[in-house]
């Protein structure tokens, strides 16, 4: 598997990183369905406010799946930020990933790595994590 | 009158848990409260409550809506269901380093 974005995306979900420092960011990539093309970037709020924790808002969660199949979207790619830690998956992060298509996409920003930074994608089905290529388009 | 039709509500399950639903996006259920509801939509679809339910409670992880309201801000459980709502099970989309 490869999750191909486009350069435009993936800087744009470390600027949001960057901006919500020290809180993880988070937000989702839709594609139509199906498509598994990562085509409509789509911040969400994390309505922890944490640097350690992430959860899109309840409502917005409902909205946000709404949008999707009045668009036949599908979602594509979940992302979010660790400001402090590698972009691997948490132990938390594999508990709560129920998209079994999406891609899982973990950037970090934290500050022993700067100004490099980690864009990292994964699958995360039934407990298991494989990570995958990501290729820039 | 206490009693229900077999099937007065729609439930739109989500992509994880459609294994349990012969792959239907949306089924039908009865109840008059989302206990009930859960419990037929069990009945049907063996194991979904237990994917759901975590020591009597909704699983922490899990947001269910009666038609654009969180049910956690309804009673949860005994939220009050009436023909022809529209019940929404979305897995919380969350993680975190920690």
């Amino acid at each position: 598997m490869v999750l191909k974005i486009s350069r435009f995306m993936a800087d744009a979900i470390l600027e949001q990183s960057r901006q919500e420092y020290p809180d993880e960011c988070c937000g989702v990539i839709l594609g139509p369905l199906g498509s598994d093309d990562a085509a409509r970037h789509k911040p969400m709020v994390n309505s922890a406010h944490s640097p350690t924790f992430y959860e899109f808002d309840s409502k917005d969660l409902l909205a946000l799946y709404r949008e999707a199949d009045d668009n036949d979207e599908e979602i594509v790619v979940v992302y979010h930020s660790h400001t402090e830690t590698e972009a691997y998956p948490s132990r938390t992060d594999i508990s709560y990933a129920s998209e079994p298509n999406a891609h899982y996409v973990l950037v970090s920003t934290r500050k022993e790595i700067a100004p490099a930074t980690e864009f990292r994608s994964y699958r995360i089905i039934d407990g298991v994590v494989t990570e995958e290529e990501v290729a820039f388009i | 009158m206490s009693s229900t039709v077999a099937g007065n509500v729609e439930v739109r399950i989500p992509t994880i848990l459609r294994p349990y639903t012969n792959n239907e996006k949306v089924v039908s259920a009865a109840g008059t409260d989302l206990q009930s509801v859960i419990s037929s939509l069990d009945l049907n679809y063996p194991g979904l409550a237990e994917r759901l339910l975590e020591n009597g409670q909704l699983r922490r992880f899990i947001n269910v809506y009666i038609n654009d309201e969180d049910v956690r801000f309804m009673g949860a459980l005994t939220a009050p269901i009436k023909d022809g709502d529209s019940v929404t099970i979305l897995p919380a989309v969350a993680g975190g380093s920690m």
